[in-house]
């Protein structure tokens, strides 16, 4: 290897521009499937098709309706109603605007409420709540608002119970995997929101919805591309430029993780993978782990030519010396990255898809073009890492000097660590996924504390054959389930199928109060239905609540904010009741957009530990394999899996409440802590075996020789993934800081407690006082 | 060898002057309609003419049958009766009366329906579960007619006055030649912008009509098979399939044979009647 390295090196230092072109080709044809790229708009591309809440709420998707949508809350500014004169002709203006939205399918306002009446004793009246504004008198006005109040299919849910907040929720269907429809949708949307501001300056409006969801996702994504990147960016060469003063290297480093992060991205496009906020990470954890390549090579040609070779021949020994460690970091890496295939999650398996190949271009990037640079740029001599590699051996001497109390401590802090990890509990809440920054998360917070939330649960209640929800005793059973439901807790709103049928039994009276009950035989209720369904219009249909054969009613529950253990909490008590108090075809659970975000913690939990493992697996593997000893490659199993398990529990003391980005921590990680463990093994390895050191001097030599280069690489990593928590989506902030920790206690764990394992358990035979004698005088 | 070019000559002569008189706007008047230089009076020439096949048809009786699916492939069906009397004023909609069978738990219930041509159409039910009719008063014509693909206002009678018309083009539908007409509809509650209908050239039967909702953009097809001429003079097509292109739910709709001339008469059309009915 190293002879044919010193050829390949020879050969890169004489024929620069030839190496240069070729590798600039490789990045272009790479490039070119940038044109592919595409945002997903979709939040359900975060489930996959085997995903058992997905499916439930696609067979929702398919029975009833599209469970997508817009909601619009107001509320007048001047603490009046949401039922005054301004305000009813909002909600009709809104009404009015939400069918002219693109594959809008339904809208629901206080306005467009279809109401029954009776007149006389044998007429039945459906009409609109209200028709027509400009004829609105005190009168109607009155006998409206009168109307909501009394209604349990509006109030709660589009007309608060203080009534000051209103809402109009429009029901989408856009054709699914259609960004342009989903944007199209976006902006009409917007733009209503925007002239009815403007018409309406005295009334709050805000505008949330699974739809705005779906949006922020891609918004989000955007923001990270166009926002840490170039943050990443800036933050890498300032780095650079401080820890190695040389403009020259930095320049041809920042070249390689620009072509390594291009290609990978255009490789993306290549292989069709949407870019989803999740992947939207992956150029600044590629920039982050080329830069680590660059560092290692740039840094060991500098010591080389700080010890009289010249410029070629220090090139030419950085490629002999690191070939092997920055290949075998490369593939860990890859490795580590491409694990995420095993989420649950699609956005995840393309981040780690993404960043996984970058990891490869940047090993084929440093390798090529990198000392193709570097050898027509200048480069001279450096004091700077000079003095840096003086640092690292006062460090090792302070480490041997003390490594029993070291490892001893280091030990029981990592321990401690691991002892917090069982104080995680998932908790994952959609909304709160953004920040106060982006429109989506202040209105659904504003449109939860003043009127309705988005957070959603769905009941498909079975009555066991085909037109027997117009069975008293299904009615019933429904009516007091939701009843049931109206006293939880979590509950902000039921509406249930046997509301519609009370109102319209009580309509078919003469609208006396005793008769707002179930009808009293099934053909009556069937009846009533038929006669009720006859007089609604267009898009106001039962068809969302009814499936085809009217064997099942939607109920639909509404939710304040919930997290994953509230969620389940409520889910196990419904069940509970409903086979407590109903017949066994009505024991169903929920499904929903809610139930599928509160549980995508613990099924990516499941597939990443399984991931993970293999990852862990493969990549020790690798390791014993390049260093051809099991015995270290039993120790780097230390370094390796201790961090992601301490930095997690370190995490727990502060926040126990975690989100599903931790099922994604310890893939992302592993490949990352892994390089500096190959870099001290391979090191201290060579020292032992090839220079016959004892295991004190080799643990000085592996720390002067690549010490600098790997704190200067884990300071890039750290501030790397740092960098992720700008973003305004939380799964990536909170997975950039707790990887970024990560990489920190792996960097804490290399230099304080791997070199006093290695002299603990590697020194058998040999003399003690050892530890004393210094460097320069080889062992035996 | 001369004379296979002489016969694709004479091919290419007929072909141009079989084009150029179909699509020549002084040689369009042949077909008895006006020009197509004058679309929205050939549209309405039309729909007269089509109205004009179903003339003095007096009263049907007949069955139908509905067979809906959802996204899912979920199947459901509805069965009625249907017995309609003509109106012999030409300024409003003609009677009809329904009685449907099924499901089970809607068996004798019946409705009675005045349509009417700009305004509300006057409907009663009668409820056997309760047994009384009931008058319904509600301008929506528009909604999912037992949950299907079809509103009522898409097989409820077509009168002429109901639409505002405009000829589009000539084409090739299957087999035929259609007159392809938008019609805007006049009643201010329609579901609908525009419809889109190919009528045939010869027959001038409706052959599939295309809906367009309230933002203008396409929502069902319904398309006519199966048309069976009675008494010598009119048509009915007995299979209507509307597929809605929004939701992907699907309505087969059968008519079973038509009886023409079966002797209902005006008492049979009223409040009265629709508890009679069985």
């Amino acid at each position: 290897m190293p002879l044919s390295m010193e050829r390949y090196g020879a050969f890169v230092t004489n024929n620069p521009i030839k190496v240069i072109v070729a590798s600039l080709l490789v990045a272009v044809i790479a490039l070119l499937g940038a044109q592919n790229l595409r945002l997903t708009n979709d939040y359900r591309y975060f489930f996959t098709k085997e995903n058992p809440y997905l499916t439930a709420f696609q067979e929702l998707e398919r029975t009833y309706s599209s469970p997508d949508t817009l909601l619009f809350v107001y509320q007048p500014k001047d603490g009046s109603k949401a039922v005054s004169r301004e305000a009813l002709n909002l909600a009709y203006d809104l009404t009015e605007g939400g069918w002219q939205i693109p594959y809008s399918t339904r809208v629901d306002s206080i306005t467009n409420f279809q109401n029954t009446r009776a007149i006389g004793e044998d007429d039945l009246e459906v009409r609109s709540l209200l028709d027509d504004p400009a004829t609105l008198d005190d009168t109607q006005m009155q006998y409206i608002e009168q109307t909501i109040v009394n209604e349990p299919l509006l109030i709660g849910r589009l007309l608060s119970h203080d009534r000051h907040t209103a809402s109009v929720l429009m029901s989408m269907r856009p054709p699914v995997d259609d960004v342009v429809a989903n944007n199209q949708i976006i902006s009409e949307a917007r733009s209503l929101l925007a002239a009815m501001r403007a018409k309406y300056p005295n009334i709050r409006i805000e505008l949330t919805g699974s739809q705005m969801l779906s949006n922020a996702f891609s918004e989000a994504a955007q923001n990270d591309l166009a926002t840490l990147t170039p943050l990443m960016f800036a933050l890498i060469t300032v780095v650079l430029i401080v820890t190695t003063r040389k403009i020259a290297g930095t320049l041809a480093s920042m070249l390689v993780v620009t072509l390594s992060a291009a290609a990978a991205m255009g490789s993306a496009g290549w292989l069709g993978i949407p870019i989803s906020p999740p992947a939207s990470s992956a150029p600044t954890i590629i920039l982050t782990v080329a830069v680590a390549d660059c560092v290692h090579i740039l840094i060991s040609a500098l010591v080389s030519r700080g010890q009289g070779m010249d410029k070629k021949q220090a090139i030419i020994e950085s490629l002999k010396i690191n070939t092997q460690p920055v290949f075998l970091t490369s593939v860990t890496t890859a490795i580590g990255l491409f694990s995420l295939n095993f989420s649950d999650s699609p956005p995840y398996r393309d981040l780690g898809t993404i960043a996984g190949v970058g990891a490869l271009y940047a090993w084929f990037f440093a390798m090529t073009i990198f000392p193709a640079l570097l050898s027509l740029l200048p480069m001279k001599a450096s004091n700077v890492v000079d003095r840096q590699s003086r640092m690292m051996s006062w460090i090792a001497e302070k480490v041997i000097s003390r490594r029993k109390p070291l490892l001893i401590g280091m030990v029981a802090v990592t321990v401690f660590g691991i002892a917090m990890l069982p104080r995680l509990t998932f908790n994952d809440r959609f909304v709160d996924y953004f920040d106060a920054r982006m429109d989506f998360r202040v209105a659904s917070d504003w449109a939860s504390d003043n009127l309705t939330g988005i957070y959603i649960l769905n009941y498909s209640m079975e009555s066991g054959e085909a037109g027997a929800i117009a069975n008293p005793e299904y009615l019933a059973t429904l009516d007091k389930f939701a009843g049931w439901l109206r006293t939880q807790p979590e509950v902000k709103h039921v509406a249930s199928f046997a509301d519609v049928i009370k109102r319209i039994n009580r309509s078919m009276n003469g609208d006396r109060e005793n008769f707002y009950a179930v009808p009293t035989s099934r053909d009556m209720g069937a009846q009533y239905l038929l006669l009720y369904e006859m007089s609604l219009p267009y898009g106001l249909d039962l068809n969302d609540q009814l499936n085809v054969d009217k064997s099942a009613s939607r109920l639909i529950v509404t939710l304040r904010n919930l997290g994953t253990q509230e969620m389940t909490s409520l889910r196990a008590r419904s069940l509970s009741w409903l086979k407590a108090n109903a017949p066994e075809e009505m024991w169903v659970d929920a499904s929903g957009q809610a139930v599928m975000f509160a549980f995508i913690g613990e099924r990516n939990l499941r597939s990443m530990v399984f991931g993970t493992f293999i990852a862990f697996v493969l990549i020790s593997a690798c390791l014993m394999l390049a260093l051809r000893s099991l015995r270290l490659g039993l120790i780097s199993l230390i370094p390796n899996m201790a961090p992601p398990a301490a930095a997690m529990g370190f995490f727990a003391i502060f926040q126990n409440e975690v989100g599903f980005w931790t099922a994604f921590v310890s893939a992302t990680a592993i490949g990352l802590i892994v390089d500096a463990t190959v870099h001290i093994l391979s090191k201290y390895r060579y020292a032992r075996i090839d220079l016959q050191y004892s295991s004190v001097n080799a643990v000085r030599y592996s720390f002067a020789t690549v010490g600098t280069a790997l704190w200067v690489s884990s300071l890039i990593l750290i501030i790397g993934f740092l960098v992720l928590t700008h973003s305004p989506f939380l799964i990536n902030v909170m997975l950039g800081l707790v990887v970024a920790l990560t990489i920190f206690v792996a960097l804490i764990l290399d230099f304080l407690l791997l070199p006093p394992l290695l002299i603990a358990v590697d020194s058998r035979g040999e003399d003690p006082s050892e530890g004393d004698v210094a460097m320069s005088q080889p062992a035996e | 060898m001369s004379l296979s070019l002489k016969n694709k000559f004479g091919a290419l002569v007929a072909t141009f002057a079989l084009s150029t008189a179909l699509s020549s706007p002084v040689l369009a008047g042949l077909d008895g309609l006006p020009g197509t230089e004058q679309p929205e009076a050939r549209g309405l020439a039309i729909a007269q003419a089509s109205d004009a096949t179903n003339l003095g048809y007096g009263d049907t009786r007949t069955e139908m049958e509905m067979i809906l699916t959802n996204a899912n492939g979920d199947v459901s069906e509805r069965r009625l009766r249907f017995n309609t009397l003509e109106n012999k004023n030409p300024d409003d909609g003609d009677w009809s009366m329904m009685i449907f069978d099924e499901p089970r738990d809607v068996a004798g219930t019946a409705m009675l329906t005045y349509a009417h041509i700009l305004d509300a159409d006057e409907q009663w039910m009668y409820l056997p579960a309760l047994k009384r009719v009931k008058r319904i008063s509600s301008v929506n014509k528009s909604g999912p007619f037992m949950g299907s693909e079809f509103a009522f206002e898409d097989f409820s009678s077509q009168e002429v006055g109901k639409y505002s018309y405009k000829w589009v083009r000539d084409e090739a539908c299957g087999e035929r030649t259609c007159h392809v007409t938008e019609r805007r509809p006049l009643y201010k509650h329609s579901g609908y912008t525009r419809m889109i209908s190919w009528t045939d050239t010869t027959d001038y039967q409706v052959r599939k009509i295309v809906y367009y909702d309230r933002k203008n953009t396409l929502l069902k097809t319904l398309t006519f098979d199966d048309y069976r001429q009675y008494e010598d003079k009119y048509w009915r097509a007995h299979e209507l399939f509307m597929q809605n292109h929004v939701t992907d739910k699907t309505t087969m709709l059968r008519w079973d044979d038509y009886e023409f001339s079966t002797g209902l008469t005006a008492q049979d059309f009223n409040q009265n009647s629709l508890k009679r009915t069985r």
